[in-house]
């Protein structure tokens, strides 16, 4: 394998959605190029920075309608 | 996940929240919302929009909790009311986001073909020197709190609408790719795809802000 195409798989390799032949075939590249080692582990750092992200809400404004709607709604 | 604080098993809340608990919808309300709009801007236009969108899911949650049967989980239950509220508003402002079948945008390589070295070089197909990834320090206070946290939103706000919807409810939100695939009404190949493309994309990114930003590398990559 290439290292062209082995940076096409990595997400197919992380879901487990790679053919047997092709699992082998990409394990055996990463065994042999530190530079395709460094793309998977940046790879895998950059979903885990992503799932780090506590993403922005809504507004106070939003917000405060809603929790007169929830209190209007359950005490009609 | 991602940050969100401990919630209480879905029969616990389910209960609460019909027994007009307000804690606890201040509690769903602030651990999901903010997934949420990330979510309702794949579909709309506007910030404002997505923050209406999510306002009208949460009124139909709050109308509809009665009424919730418990086959999915709770929060699926809630996104898959804000994908089709999303879907509907995005239609009316004629932004439709097609997601059955691959846009050719969407199709071939996801790193810049120059990085390797060309057919008629030795090792083709390998990095190309001076193009391999280089080393990061991505230390895991400054992805919290720093500029870091900054880069990968912006990233994320910056990509295509179908890209960003399946990235956001993969790695944001931490739903598995079956559901996304349910959810979203693409196949499981075309799921990988556009997850693909959006890490790496992302990726990208991060290598230009973490390794002082080759410009040459940058403005290739990203363009």
């Amino acid at each position: 394998m290439n290292c062209d195409e082995f940076v096409e798989l990595v997400t197919d390799f992380l879901e487990g959605a790679l053919s047997e032949e092709d699992e082998q075939r990409f394990v055996g590249h990463l065994a042999e190029c530190a530079k395709c080692e460094r793309y998977l582990d940046q790879f895998r750092q950059t979903i885990a920075a992503t799932g780090e992200l506590t993403p922005d809400g809504i507004s106070s404004d939003a917000r405060g309608l809603l929790l007169n709607a929830f209190r209007d709604w359950s005490r009609p | 996940m991602a940050g969100a604080r401990e919630l209480p098993p879905d029969d616990v809340l389910v209960s609460r929240l019909r027994e007009g608990h307000e804690e606890t919808f201040a509690l769903v309300l602030d651990s999901w919302s903010g997934g949420m709009m990330r979510l309702a801007m794949s579909f709309v236009s506007t910030k404002a929009s997505a923050e209406e969108t999510v306002q009208d899911t949460w009124l139909a949650v709050i109308k509809g909790i009665g009424g919730f049967e418990g086959r999915s989980s709770l929060k699926t239950w809630v996104y898959r009311i804000l994908v089709n509220t999303a879907k509907a508003r995005g239609t009316k402002e004629s932004r439709t986001v097609p997601l059955g079948s691959l846009l050719t945008e969407e199709e071939g390589p996801t790193v810049d073909p120059s990085r390797f070295r060309g057919a008629g070089e030795p090792y083709a197909g390998h990095w190309a020197v001076g193009q391999e990834p280089q080393p990061w320090h991505l230390p895991e206070e400054q992805v919290l709190r720093g500029e870091v946290r900054g880069v990968i939103a912006e990233a994320i706000d910056e990509l295509p609408p179908r890209l960003r919807a399946v990235l956001v409810l993969r790695d944001v939100a931490g739903y598995g790719s079956a559901e996304v695939c349910s959810l979203l009404a693409v196949s499981a190949g075309n799921q990988r795809v556009l997850l693909h493309r959006a890490r790496a994309l992302l990726r990208g990114k991060l290598e230009t802000y973490l390794t002082g930003a080759h410009e040459a590398v940058a403005g290739r990559e990203l363009a």
